[in-house]
């Protein structure tokens, strides 16, 4: 094939921005796109990153984006500069680590008036220990309460980085824009690799296209990937042929070929995203790498729970969507599932609670469906009396306890750090969510501890309660570190003496009681006032462990009654029959959608 | 057509708006009252030749502030109504008005005028509740404007407003009691309601009204309900008290389903199967019935099963409750298909609903009515036996 020579390496510069959340990412992001060329002031839409709603409202990446900007430095040369916008939640550990080895520098911005923020600790030292040169810029410098210097000396203390050259922005004016652009060249390194070795690209992330099927953002370690080539998916095991090569700018744009250092993306006609899988290593059919690159992991969803359709008439809808979502999320799994109580639905696997919430989130609002989200669940293994061994997602399908000999659940192992004067707090949550410390080492005025946690105490709340109770200041990364054995029981809730089989959890023996109380206190609270008073109880089995009592409702009436004007009061009336319809019957008694999900969150205590 | 009819007329105007009022009231500097007559005459002309024969049972000027009305726009309505209309000359015809020394002075007119009933909004009697309810009287004012009111009229009626910020449940049983002291045939207390749209809407939002909460809410509730009860004057309606025979039979008539004309701005009709509403801006009003003769907004059929629950929702209200053949006759449904028998069993066997033909709450029911018509309305589609 006639080719096209390679882009030079020393032309080239890979980067991610690591931001605490409003100081101002996405802001800079836009404006370097907008220096650069890459749109115009009328194509601009603010925040063109984040490309979905859900992204935009809770300020947090989801899919990795990359823009490939062309710049032209003041040393006279051009250069490419590729900036990867990196997911940012634990949830997505994974899929970031993919995106930050796919860079050799990030830029760290932090806010002139606020200073560093602890949140984005985490992601700094991820980056670190990618090897990555890290930019400091601090924005909003044209705040009247900007303290340029004061940040500069807590990013050298609290960061340890050398703070003296840290590039004062404001990307909301566009001040220093051109100075946050010299610095990417002249300090973040370029990539290295050799373009006449066998390919070998990354795979950095995937999604589904409805034009163009399934896209795959490629970072290329060495080798050349052109339009026309075989390639092969090393983890995955198969072929392809590479039918566009090209890149973001941000808007698409082919190119001939991606060389070493280059990111960019491909399509294969590739119809499933469960084909592309992240961290995956893409290499030529005919001359295929010896070795794929390290870090490959196969994403395994590790919360379950049940996603029922409040209107059993909207179950054809809720398969379809699901399916439809999965073309774009090949993290998630689902198989049909049924209760007594819900009727059809699915049991779904996710990364995280919070990638649970999204799914949720996407589902009603993308495809304007009520759901029903069950009780979380991690991934047990039951031990039965006759030798068998079987894997349990849900609580449901508990055995009978009398026929099993043991359980074991998932363990994790938890890294977190956190500023001096939250730890304590952060020592009893680990504590009281069957915690046991590893390592407590502090560096500056920060502690990093290490803790093995049991996964089914971390996927509830165990994040937000981290993040509340440290002001938002500690970071928490994990990884699951196998299964041990534990004194599991299945927990019921009743209502009205009525068991919510959506509500029935596995958790440790000596946290049932807490739990279950908990569980009772909350459901007080979301389950309106009934004409008749609602026992609500918490079970192991026929022993009742916990117990509320929502009280009869007392009141409910319109005082006056305006005039003649009777479609006001026949307004009322329909409300009140659309939240009832809103809501699940167990028995007599109507429960909200809300409370099935609100009712796991632990809340305060 | 045939049956009774009530008729509404709506005085817009206030000299102040109330911070807790969302009716259809605007404060304007001035007001053309020879111009208003005429088109409020005109408008009625309109409903009277659309019920043409219906008898006429009831008059009631609303609003706003009607007090304010000229007396003579009254009197020019009243003996329109009362020729337009067959009537047994025993017509009740109210007039709400607002007991300050200036609307006072104007009983007598009005009651020449041939308003023989009035309704004063009295609201509180306590001069800090009526100057946070944004009244434009205070509590000197207003006791002698019930005095000259019970002179010139021989039906009086006051309202009260209960469960008022800062107000305890002691306090409200104060006040009621002297406000049974005042030997009054007919009192309307009424919960203090936070409408969308209202100041105080706005400042509950901001958590700045110190309400009663919906303890002491259902305390004053029951409160009322006992010492009116003891004082002569048991509840009809759930916020509505009177000597018996002394009820508004406007009132009844709404809650019986009956059909009314209303005619004004923003003043809402049903007769003949139709429901009618009014443009509610005041000039928009003015302009349409000096252009088209009539103030109508939309005229719309109400379909059975709509008419039938809104005569639930109506009668329910109500201490007689609803009588199942007066239900189908009004309504074209049965009760039964409106309330469904199981629903209405259990909440019988609960204790809310009394037992027999008609369909009525119990003391212990009335205060969860409107939850009762959900449960009973809810059944609606679940379509039960349905007794004919």
């Amino acid at each position: 094939m006639a080719s096209v020579p390679p882009t030079d390496l020393s032309r080239i510069r890979n980067f991610s921005i690591i931001a605490h959340i409003d100081h101002g990412k996405s802001t800079l992001a836009d404006r370097l796109i907008q220096a650069t060329g890459g749109l115009s002031d009328r194509e601009m839409s603010a925040q063109v990153l984040d490309n979905m709603d859900i992204e935009k409202e809770r300020g947090i990446t989801i899919k990795a984006q990359t823009v490939r900007l062309d710049y032209k430095a003041k040393d006279g040369k051009s250069y490419i500069l590729n900036l990867m916008d990196t997911p940012g939640h634990v949830d997505f550990a994974y899929e970031v680590s993919r995106s930050l080895a796919a860079c050799e520098g990030a830029l760290l911005v932090v806010d002139a008036a606020q200073g560093v923020e602890a949140q984005t600790l985490a992601n700094v030292y991820q980056s670190i220990e990618h090897d990555h040169e890290i930019v400091p810029v601090i924005n909003k410098v044209d705040l009247p309460s900007a303290e340029p210097e004061k940040v500069k000396a807590e990013i050298e203390e609290i960061i340890g980085l050398d703070a003296s050259e840290a590039v004062l922005a404001s990307a909301k004016s566009g001040l220093g824009i051109g100075d946050v652009l010299e610095a990417i060249v002249t300090k973040i390194p370029p990539p290295k690799g050799d373009a006449n070795a066998p390919l070998k690209a990354m795979l950095v992330d995937s999604w589904y296209d409805p034009y163009l099927g399934v896209v795959i953002l490629v970072r290329v370690i060495d080798g050349v990937i052109r339009k026309g080539q075989n390639v092969k998916f090393m983890a995955g095991g198969t072929e392809h042929l590479v039918d566009r090569v090209g890149a973001f700018r941000p808007k698409i744009e082919q190119l001939p070929q991606l060389s070493p250092g280059e990111i960019g993306f491909i399509t294969a006609q590739i119809k499933e995203i469960a084909q592309a899988r992240v961290g995956d290593t893409i290499t030529d059919v005919k001359r295929p790498a010896a070795q794929a690159l390290p870090g490959f992991k196969e994403v395994q969803p590790v919360v379950f729970c049940g996603l029922f359709p409040t209107d059993a008439a909207d179950f054809e809808k809720l398969r379809d969507s699901i399916y439809k979502l999965r073309l774009n999320d090949a993290s998630f799994s689902f198989e049909m599932e049924t209760s007594a109580a819900l009727g059809f639905g699915f049991r779904c696997g996710f990364l995280g609670l919070l990638h649970l919430e999204i799914i949720q989130e996407r589902l009603s609002r993308e495809y304007d469906l009520d759901l029903i989200t069950t009780a979380p669940s991690v991934v047990y293994k039951v031990f039965l009396t006759d030798g068998t061994e079987i894997e349990l997602h849900n609580p449901a399908d508990m055995p009978d306890p009398v026929k099993i000999d043991h359980m074991e659940e998932p363990w994790i192992e938890a890294v977190i750090y956190v500023p001096d004067e939250h730890l304590g707090a952060i020592l009893k949550l680990c504590q009281d969510r069957r915690g046991i410390q590893k390592n407590l080492t502090y560096v500056g005025g920060r502690a990093q501890l290490t803790y093995e946690l049991p996964l089914n105490e971390v996927v509830f709340d165990f994040y937000d309660r981290l993040k509340s109770i440290s002001r938002g200041y500690a970071s928490f990364d994990y990884h699951q570190t196998g299964y041990r054995e534990g004194d599991l029981v299945k927990m019921s809730i009743l209502v009205n003496g009525e068991q919510v089989d959506a509500l029935s959890m596995i958790v440790h023996r000596d946290a049932a009681e807490a739990r279950g109380r908990h569980m009772c206190e909350r459901l007080k609270d979301l389950i309106p006032r009934h004409l008749f008073k609602i026992p609500i109880q918490a079970a192991i089995g026929a022993k009742v462990i916990a117990r509320e009592t929502i009280a009869a409702m007392r009141k409910d009436v319109t005082a006056k009654c305006y005039g003649g004007d009777i479609s006001r009061k026949k307004k009322l009336l329909e409300k009140q029959k659309e939240g009832k319809k809103r809501m699940r019957q167990y028995g007599s008694v109507d429960i909200p959608q809300e409370a099935f999900i609100a009712a796991l969150r632990m809340g305060d205590e | 057509m045939s049956g009774d009819l009530a008729l509404y007329v709506h005085w817009p105007f206030c000299v102040t708006k109330c911070p807790y009022c969302d009716f259809n009231s605007h404060v304007r500097e001035r007001v053309d009252q020879a111009g208003w007559r005429a088109a409020l005459v005109a408008d009625l002309r309109h409903e009277a030749r659309l019920t043409a024969g219906q008898r006429l049972v009831s008059i009631f000027f609303g609003g706003g502030t009607p007090s304010l009305m000229d007396p003579g726009t009254t009197e020019a309505l009243i003996a329109e109504a009362l020729a337009l209309w067959p009537n047994d000359g025993a017509v009740e015809i109210t007039l709400e008005a607002n007991p300050s020394s200036v609307e006072a002075a104007r009983f007598a007119d009005f009651a020449s005028a041939g308003v023989n009933r009035v309704s004063l909004g009295l609201q509180a009697l306590d001069d800090a509740a009526l100057k946070l309810l944004g009244r434009p009287h205070d509590l000197a004012q207003g006791l002698a404007a019930l005095e000259v009111a019970q002179r010139h009229f021989r039906r009086v009626s006051f309202d009260l407003i209960h469960s008022r910020p800062g107000q305890t449940v002691a306090a409200w049983e104060a006040e009621l009691a002297r406000a049974l002291s005042f030997g009054t045939e007919h009192l309307s207390a009424y919960q203090l309601t936070i409408e969308e749209g209202t100041r105080f809407h706005t400042l509950a939002r901001k958590g700045l009204l110190d309400l009663p909460d919906e303890e002491a809410a259902a305390d004053m509730f029951e409160l009322t309900g006992a010492l009116c009860t003891a004082a002569g004057l048991p509840l009809y309606e759930v916020s509505n008290h009177a000597r018996p025979g002394a009820e508004s039979r406007h009132n009844l008539q709404y809650w019986r389903y009956g059909d009314y004309a209303g005619v004004g701005p923003g003043a809402h009709g049903r007769r003949g199967g139709l429901a009618t509403t009014r443009l509610k801006r005041p000039e928009s009003w003015l302009e349409a019935v000096q252009a088209r003769g009539e103030g109508l907004e939309a005229e719309e059929a109400i379909a059975p099963e709509d008419a039938a629950e809104e005569a639930l929702m109506m009668g329910l209200r109500l201490a007689e409750g609803l009588d199942p053949a007066d239900f189908a006759a009004r309504t074209g449904v049965a009760l039964g298909a409106v309330a469904s028998q199981p629903a209405r069993a259990r909440l019988q066997a609960m204790g809310l609903l009394a037992p027999g033909a008609r369909l009525r709450v119990t003391d212990a029911g009335r205060m969860l009515t409107n939850r009762l018509i959900l449960e009973l309305a809810s059944g609606l589609k679940q379509s039960d036996a349905m007794p004919s």
